[in-house]
């Protein structure tokens, strides 16, 4: 029997009911692999207690005979992006330091009601902006995954949920909640081989976790496989009339929902996504992914979204408009960092503060957004930016008239080794080019290791389906695993 | 007609000068929880003791609507017969400033609740021959409130209090179709009288729930409109007009000693009686207003709009008509009833007490005029604390019309009413003010008096008829008021004979 720390969430869920462990050997394993991994600085605060009291309870759940919930006995880790009650929440920022909300993110709440207990808070791009774990005030995330040349390099995990997707493939956590914004989950879990799931925009509650840019920003899981996605999505989605854009409607039963056979589905394969310098490996496992989804019975087709070259600089409009705005009430007054220099008046303090508080990404982007949004310039960066929005939603509507279904790679490169792009933004902007379009339109999507390049990194392959239809991504996601066999791991040098 | 208000104007040096007004009033909408969360909008509260984690902005936090703002928008705009925008959109009006915690506030630029309406004014509501007119409202929004800053609480510190963060305000634009400080005061009185009708806003201006943003410019009659400053938060009927007196004045000067006027933004100081600029268009802030994402455009249904219709009230215009019309009041009770809602409110309690209200409409609308007011006037009272009900008015007013006792003996009886709390008829009946129309008992104090005084008797008959007040002034003396006056003149008239 395999041990507990390489168990997923169906297996220690299964395990614990059927009583081959404890919920808290469950907790107590992690709590291990979580305190030995400080190599990877994938964890900002580390909570064991809180992994522990969800196990007891688990545990006294089980002894009563009670109807276990979804999450029952697995401990996970929580990006710090979502405000846990009492736990110091920061989003890998400076200016929220010394922050520690007393109320708990709708999406956390709900994982722990489901039986999940929390083994810490993790590292992440600063505001979840960055697609390499570089811009986290608190240091990077180091990848578990090493290039096969014998080197050493330090392995970028991918952005901006890089501590969960380290966490998960390094068997630290069984699972983590991560948030994607234009990728921030499907492009980190193809980086280190495990599967990432986007909901459709509003299945899953805003409320509580802190916000990047509000009309892009979605949780979803970061797990080892569709199935461990599927259960997990089960426990954080639904309504919450906390939040103004969640989806008053019934979340799926996914999970009983999984079916590998993709007959009478249709695959499209768009286009526009072979871009310019792909990586021959890249273009060789799409190649590789539409055979697969044949062998599920799926029909591929080829279908065109004529906008896809818009979409990430409207991506870079529009996320960066709303982050400038959201990010305008870290001004030192209340919460987390306030720098005030001897004799200044409020504005010197707000100036103060947010300069040493928020990292040059950040900055970076405050600074795009405030711009883009300014009397002059409004019409020719924001809205020009809303209506390629909507010309994007409508490429996909007309691709749905011909297919269920889109495949495609998840990110243009496997991982890159940490500093090879941090000086340059725009490289760094590109990660998102096959992850934004969707994001722009609110679609989900999943992405599902698929292979190794040949530095023995892995590759994903992203499926992207009609809104509020998890299922069939789920279902493809599926196909997809089956047939890829994905079970590399890194090796243990932490 | 008397039409000198509408010809409000400037004597310059170089000629007359022409004022245009237009008003920004931000009326507090009446809702027990704020805009955007639940917290308390109660007055007077201690600081920052009704805000809550989405008031103070706290990381994570989302906004969610408050419908009952938006049925009382709705129903404002209604009210003045403004057109309801099914689709409207809440946007960020991004800003630092202490008082405001999220950094932005969230109000409706591009798409507001409301559209074009319009308020009628009376320069004197209470004079049927004022001049009236017209004034178009541009639009309604609903927007948050800011905190409030406290400056004199520490001497290097500001304090900050969030109770009013995030408090729901309707901002009712009227078109630039004011053209004196009366029109612009007569302006404010309507529209608070519609929203305290409404009931979506107290009209409070001492609390603020009430305050205008005053925009004035001047320009030689005819011209094309002059640049125009504005003058914010002004909270009084009082201020308004002196900031636009002050203001029209000021910019006469200034253009007439070869100045321009900046377009700017200035504040009252009702101290020293006048406006000081605050900034200039130069230094004003760039608010990079953008559709708030946290919130979904709001799409307003048929039935909704039609409930907000059928919750009104009769309002004021409606009302003013009706009491002259059908109940037959003078044109100055009709005003003064329908000014304030509770007034018109409590008279229509009177009313209620009998069957044929037109019969005594007009004499409880003098005795409500006269009398209740003031008293109240003097007690420092307001009508809804009024210490005699309709109930117990239309008791009094009821043994008056029956003849019980008379118009004068009602006056004593109210005062007693006033000080006891008891009902006309116990007090009436208890202190044996019962007026007497037994024409035998009158008919013998009448002759007692004739017989006291012969000579005037003698006199009269001669032809002097003026002393017949003094032969009724006796009767009634002498049967202690409580003598039915009619009757004592009908018989008077018949025992004394014809004068001359």
């Amino acid at each position: 029997m395999a041990e507990i720390f390489e168990l997923g969430i169906a297996d220690i869920r299964s395990g614990v009911a059927s009583g081959d462990f404890t919920a808290k050997e469950v907790a107590e394993t992690f709590i291990g692999r979580v305190s030995a991994a400080k190599a990877l600085n994938a964890v900002l605060v580390e909570t064991p207690d809180h992994a522990l009291a969800a196990a007891e309870a688990t545990d006294k759940a089980k002894a009563a005979g009670e109807t276990l919930g979804k999450m029952a006995g697995v401990p996970i880790g929580m990006k710090d992006l979502f405000c846990t009650e009492g736990v110091a929440t920061t989003a890998g920022s400076l200016i929220l330091e010394g922050f520690t909300p007393q109320y708990e993110s709708t999406v956390s709440s709900n994982l722990f009601k489901a039986g999940a207990g929390m083994l810490g808070k993790l590292n992440m791009d600063q505001f979840a902006m960055g697609s390499s774990n570089e811009t986290s005030a608190f240091g990077n995330v180091i990848s578990p995954w090493r290039r096969n040349d014998g080197g050493n390099t330090d392995m970028a995990p991918g952005g901006s949920s890089g501590g969960s997707a380290a966490v998960v493939s390094g068997r630290i956590c069984p699972a983590a909640t991560g948030t994607d914004t234009g990728g921030s989950i499907r492009q980190p879990a193809a980086f280190v081989g495990i599967t990432g799931f986007k909901p459709t925009y509003g299945r899953c509650s805003r409320w509580g976790t802190i916000a990047f840019a509000s009309s892009l920003d979605q949780a979803g899981p970061m797990a080892h496989d569709v199935r461990d996605c599927a259960i997990m999505l089960e426990a954080m989605a639904g309504f919450d009339p906390k939040d103004s854009t969640s989806l008053e409607l019934p979340v799926p039963e996914w999970e009983a929902g999984l079916k590998s056979d993709l007959a009478g589905k249709r695959i499209g394969i768009p286009k526009e996504y072979r871009v310019d310098n792909m990586p021959p490996e890249i273009d060789a496992l799409w190649q590789q992914g539409i055979e697969w989804l044949k062998d599920a019975g799926a029909k591929i087709v080829e279908v065109s979204l004529p906008h896809t070259k818009y979409a990430l600089p409207a991506y870079y409009i529009i996320a960066p408009a709303e982050a400038s705005s959201n990010l305008a009430r870290y001004d030192g007054v209340r919460y987390g960092m306030r720098d005030l220099p001897d004799g200044a008046g409020l504005q010197d303090m707000y100036a103060a503060t947010r300069e040493a508080g928020f990292g040059p990404e950040v900055k970076r982007r405050i600074m795009i957004g405030t711009y883009v949004l300014s009397a002059g310039y409004y019409d020719a960066y924001y809205t020009q930016a809303q209506k390629v929005r909507t010309l994007i939603s409508q490429d996909f509507d007309k691709a749905w008239e011909s297919c269920d279904l889109l495949l495609t790679p998840t990110a243009p490169s496997a991982a890159f080794g940490l500093g090879e792009k941090s000086d340059d933004p725009l490289a760094m902007y590109l990660n998102d080019v096959f992850t934004v379009p969707s994001s722009l339109a609110g679609l989900p999507a999943i992405s599902v290791p698929a292979g190794l390049d040949g530095q023995g990194l892995p590759l994903g392959l992203q499926i992207i389906g009609k809104a509020l239809d998890e299922q069939s991504v789920f279902n493809a996601g599926l196909a997809l695993e089956e047939r890829a066999g994905f079970v590399a791991k890194p090796e243990q040098w932490w | 007609m008397s039409m000198t208000e509408s010809t409000y104007r400037i004597q310059g040096g170089t000629g007359e000068w022409e004022v245009v007004i237009g008003l920004e009033v931000h009326a507090q909408i009446t809702t027990n929880a704020k805009l955007f969360s639940g917290a308390s909008t109660e007055f007077g509260a201690e600081p920052n003791t009704q805000v809550s984690l989405v008031d103070a902005a706290m990381p994570g936090m989302l906004p969610v609507l408050n419908k009952e703002c938006v049925r009382q928008a709705v129903r404002t705009g209604l009210a003045i017969d403004a057109q309801i925008n099914k689709y409207s959109r809440f946007d960020r009006k991004n800003y630092f400033y202490a008082d405001l915690p999220q950094g932005y506030q969230i109000s409706q630029l591009y798409h507001p609740i409301v559209g074009e309406g319009k308020i009628e004014i009376s320069l004197d509501e209470k004079d049927p021959d004022a001049h009236g007119k017209t004034i178009g409202v541009e639009r309604i929004h609903i927007e948050q409130d800011a905190g409030k800053l406290m400056h004199d609480q520490h001497p290097t510190m500001s304090y900050v209090d969030l109770n009013r963060c995030g408090v729901a305000l309707m901002e009712i634009v009227s078109m630039p179709d004011m053209t004196s400080p009366k029109e612009a005061a007569a302006y404010v009185r309507k529209l608070r009288s519609i929203l305290r009708y409404v009931g979506s806003c107290d009209g409070n201006m001492e609390q603020g729930s009430m305050r205008a943003d005053v925009n004035v410019s001047v320009r030689k009659p005819g011209d094309e409109l002059g640049t125009r400053t504005e003058t914010k938060n002004v909270n009084s009927l009082r201020y308004i007009q002196q900031v636009i007196e002050y203001e029209a004045q000021r910019q006469v000067d200034v253009i007439e000693s070869g100045g321009d006027i900046v377009q700017e933004t200035r504040l009252f100081d009702p101290d020293k009686n006048e406006t000081r600029s605050m900034r200039s268009k130069e230094d004003a802030h760039d608010y990079r207003y953008f559709p708030d994402p946290d919130l979904l455009p709001l799409e307003l249904e048929d039935d909704f709009i039609f409930d907000c219709k059928a919750s009104l009230p009769e309002l004021p215009d409606e009302k003013r008509a009706r009491y002259k019309n059908v109940l037959g009041l003078s044109a100055y009770n009709a005003a003064v009833l329908t000014a304030e809602h509770e007034t018109a409110i409590w008279f229509e309690e009177l009313l209620e007490t009998t069957d044929e209200p037109e019969k005594i409409a007009s004499s409880a609308a003098n005795w409500l005029t006269s009398e209740l007011f003031g008293a109240l006037n003097k007690m420092g009272l307001s009508i809804e604390k009024s210490p005699v009900s309709p109930q117990q008015a239309a008791e009094l007013l009821g043994l008056v019309a029956d003849g019980t006792i008379s118009g004068k003996i009602a006056k004593q009886v109210f005062e007693i009413m006033l000080e006891t709390g008891d009902g006309a008829a116990k007090i009436v009946e208890e202190k044996g003010l019962k007026q007497e129309s037994d024409t035998g008992a009158i008919e013998k104090v009448i002759a007692d008096v004739m017989a006291a005084n012969e000579d005037k008797v003698a006199q009269y008959r001669g032809g002097k008829d003026k002393l017949f007040g003094f032969f009724v002034g006796q009767t009634m003396k002498a049967m202690q008021g409580k003598a039915n006056p009619q009757v004592v003149n009908e018989l008077l008239k018949k025992t004394l004979g014809p004068a001359g």
